[in-house]
């Protein structure tokens, strides 16, 4: 039929398409391959405790990444996450100290309801006085270590103030599985899921991938905005309660500098920073390369400066991946159309 | 069928009104649409048309003026209560997410939806096949909206519009991208959902298309309703008439020049997609007007010669040595300045002082050793400014505080003071109030008398007209004709612009 023969060559563009629904599978691929490489230099590296390690340390990042990628999705970027894992740890740990039957199901409830708040006054400032975000969770996470210092007050939680129960959270497993890396897991599938197969979901990438014409859709910008800064402080509450529990113990340095570990994780697992594209697995699955590479560089022995330096090698890699992509659609495109011009 | 219509109206704008600060961008705005009908609504760039559009979209609240869709008086509160009023907008820009699919860009915000309100992914790829298949097309639901052609991406605006069942659907140049035989099948759908008792309002610049599939036609002329009639009362002259109509009432003042020799010369320069095969040239001592519809390619065109743009192949000489491609700065070098469409975001530095931004482009000349005395830059700022009897209170004073027609002889003057050879200047009095107007012509008109050459991109024909000593008409990114003074006038133009006489280019 006619029709087959005005379109333009699409092969190479749905290659493309399937390059970047399999970059999860391409992230799993290379945590594998530094796995097995750590293990040949150190045997120890595949032992169960240092698996268990892998997945503990990946697992507030991870669960941060999820939040952020919501944020970044949209266009924007939620800075606060760091801050607000210090202070709802600190907060629920002092909450424990001053009253020590508190339920610990409770715990975890205040840790996210102050998360909420700040999520709620992030996106409330974002959307209706339409300030950048950039600057708005910047401003807050000043703020809150501001007011977390105040409250600090140069005092530690220690692990003799916490709940048992509490604190086995943290270091428990079930079939080998630490509790922590199955509590992030669930949240990872849930919200993936919806982001997936819900029209809410749909429409966090369609604000970020073109807002005009989200407004013309008729999809509620605003709404959608502010729904994604208070899923990513209520779960960074969550971290903060988590952190609480790992950790044992908490100080005014609770969370310092996860916000930019975050996003180094998430753009890493493919989440585009200028939005519309990107999932919470890949997110997850970031967090996890990066403590992957990190522990691995620790087995070999190698200088711990090194760490940093990889991260951010990789985040070069990544963005200029996705760079190299978009160049090549580009072009594509142009040539694309002249052929259409030229029937 | 008579002008007497059996039935009621589907819906009637009446009086619309929509000012954007001192702009009234819509004075009257009023159609009436009748269910099975194709209705043209027709105008120059800038009559209202999107204004219009875009209150019948909920995307502009009206200041004033009544809608009514069948028969009841609604209120639109945003694009959501538009479409949910049956109305449906094909835009002329494609409004697509390119990092969703193409099934996922149709049905945004209505994805068909399994039990626990879960999205039917499956449903949603027939559906979107479905509405292919009743356009015609072969686009697979599942590829990525990102990459498709400008016409691909229109033939998904259609499927989105079509697949809304809308009573009334609205196209503002939806064939600009598309060929013959999509022309064609955009028609057939026309036809189709006519046929269903929907109403079409078409906007396009090809008056042929309006003949080939309207009933009738609304003409509008700075932002006013001038007349509606059936189609078959009206002739091309009829419409163009109505629609450019205004009288010359502004005077030019427009000296008499003998052109000297050829200052830019332009072969076959095209930009693959752009435009194609443009050559021609500009002496010493004429002012030349690009003309031609909004999206034809005439901005495009000066980038390319400015080497903004990368062209993909051809050559510009000035004064006869080739310019490398891509490099503003050898343009510069040879005697060239451009001044864009957009002063605000392209032409000065809104925050800084007025005297900066005149020296802006003559940095490298005031500097001793890399220094910039600011004594030097006030000195080359107060010569053009008074050159160009700029009115301003200080010249230390930031660009944003002077007006519109200050800022765009600010603008002038910066490159004035490079004493260019040809001055490329886009749209140079978009916004200018009538009386500075007069002053950017009556300057430009002294260039030339001195011996610049002076390429006009302009999108008001009275300009055009009055200014220039040939105008270029542009069509789709090809030049379709060029007109000396004596051959040039309102008709002429709008026939090349639309694409009529697309055989007349010298």
């Amino acid at each position: 039929m006619t029709a087959q023969v005005e379109l333009p060559p699409q092969p190479t563009l749905s290659r493309v398409g399937t390059l970047l629904r399999a970059r999860e599978l391409g992230i799993g691929i290379v945590i594998v391959v530094v796995f097995v490489t750590a293990t040949l230099k150190n045997h120890a590296f595949a032992n169960s405790h240092s698996f268990q390690q892998l997945l503990t340390g990946a697992a507030l990042i991870a669960l941060l990444g999820v939040g952020e990628t919501l944020v970044i999705v949209t266009r924007n970027v939620d800075l606060s996450v760091g801050s607000v894992v210090g202070l709802s740890a600190y907060v629920v740990g002092d909450t424990f100290k001053h009253h020590p039957h508190t339920p610990i199901l409770l715990g975890f409830v205040l840790g996210i309801a102050i998360g909420a708040a700040i999520g709620a006054i992030n996106g409330l400032i974002t959307t209706v006085a339409r300030v950048p975000s950039l600057v708005v969770t910047l401003a807050a996470l000043y703020i809150i270590r501001g007011v977390d210092g105040v409250i600090v007050n140069g005092k530690t939680i220690d692990p003799g103030s916490i709940p048992k129960v509490f604190q086995e959270v943290g270091y428990r497993t079930l079939f080998g599985l630490p509790w922590l890396a199955i509590i992030v897991a669930v949240v990872v599938a849930v919200v993936g899921y919806a982001m997936r197969s819900f029209r809410a979901g749909r429409d966090l990438y369609a604000i970020g991938s073109n807002p005009d014409a989200a407004a013309l859709a008729g999809v509620p910008t605003g709404r959608r905005v502010f729904t994604a800064f208070l899923v990513s402080g209520s779960l960074a509450g969550l971290a903060g309660a988590l952190f609480l529990a790992l950790h044992a113990q908490v100080d005014v340095t609770g969370g310092n500098g996860y916000e930019l570990t975050v996003i180094a994780a998430v753009v890493v697992g493919g989440v585009a920073i200028f939005g519309g594209s990107g999932t919470v697995l890949g997110a997850a699955l970031g967090a996890v390369l990066l403590n992957t590479i990190n522990q691995a560089l620790v087995a070999s022995k190698v200088s711990a400066f090194w760490n940093d330096a990889i991260a951010g090698a990789l985040l070069l890699a990544a963005i200029a991946f996705d760079r190299w992509l978009s160049l090549r659609i580009a072009r594509n495109l142009r040539s694309a159309e002249g052929a259409h011009r030229s029937v | 069928m008579a002008a007497e219509h059996p039935q009621a109206p589907l819906l009637v704008l009446d009086k619309a009104t929509k000012s954007f600060g001192a702009v009234h961008a819509l004075v009257e705005g009023s159609i009436t649409l009748y269910p099975g009908e194709a209705h043209a609504l027709l105008g120059e760039n800038g009559a209202g048309k999107s204004t219009l559009v875009k209150i019948l979209a909920g995307v502009h609240r009206p200041d004033s003026g009544v809608l009514e869709i069948a028969g009841q008086p609604l209120t639109l509160h945003g694009p959501a209560s538009s479409r949910a009023a049956g109305i449906s907008i094909i835009y002329q820009e494609p409004t697509l997410f390119p990092d969703l699919s193409v099934a996922e860009n149709i049905y945004m915000g209505r994805q068909p939806l399994a039990a626990g309100r879960r999205i039917d992914r499956a449903r949603m790829r027939k559906d979107a096949e479905a509405v292919f298949a009743r356009l015609g097309v072969a686009l697979d639901p599942d590829r990525l909206a990102r990459g498709l052609s400008v016409a691909d991406q229109q033939i998904v605006e259609i499927a989105k519009a079509l697949s809304l069942e809308a009573k009334v659907l609205v196209m503002d140049e939806p064939t600009a991208a598309l060929t013959g035989v999509e022309v064609e099948r955009l028609f057939e759908v026309m036809r189709t959902l006519r046929n269903q008792g929907a109403a079409v309002l078409f906007i396009s610049h090809r008056l042929e298309e309006v003949f080939a599939s309207c009933q009738r036609v609304t003409i509008m002329r700075d932002g006013r309703y001038v007349r509606t009639a059936p189609i078959e009362d009206l002739t091309v002259d009829d419409i163009i008439r109505s629609m450019v109509g205004r009288d010359l009432d502004t005077l030019f003042p427009k000296t008499e020049t003998v052109p000297g020799e050829v200052v830019l010369q332009v072969d076959n320069l095209n930009r693959e997609g752009v435009f194609s095969d443009i050559s021609f040239e500009v002496r010493r001592g004429e002012i030349v007007a690009l003309a031609g519809l909004v999206g034809a390619g005439r901005s495009e065109v000066a980038r390319a010669i400015f080497g903004i743009d990368r062209r993909s192949s051809g050559v510009v000489r000035i004064s006869g040595t080739e310019l490398s491609n891509g490099s503003p700065q050898a343009a510069m070098a040879a005697g060239m300045a451009l001044v864009p469409e957009d002063r605000r975001q392209q032409g000065l530095v809104m925050d800084l002082a007025l005297d900066q931004n005149i020296a802006l482009a003559s940095l490298g000349r005031l500097s001793k050793f890399g220094i910039i005395r600011r004594a030097s830059e006030s000195a080359i700022a107060l010569t053009w400014a008074e050159r160009l009897q700029l009115k301003f209170s200080r010249l230390k004073d930031p660009v944003s505080t002077l007006s519109g027609g200050n800022q765009q002889k600010a603008v002038l003057g910066k490159w004035l003071a490079r004493r260019p050879t040809l001055l490329i200047i886009d749209e140079p009095t978009r916004g200018i109030d009538v009386g500075t107007k007069a002053e950017v012509h009556r300057i430009l008109d002294g260039l030339v008398a001195e011996g610049m050459a002076i390429l006009m991109i302009s999108s008001e024909l009275p300009e055009v007209l009055g200014m220039a000593d040939r105008v270029l008409v542009l069509h789709e990114g090809r030049l379709t004709a060029d007109l000396s003074r004596a051959q040039a006038d309102e008709n002429s133009i709008m026939r090349a612009a639309s694409g009529l006489d697309a055989g007349a280019a010298a």
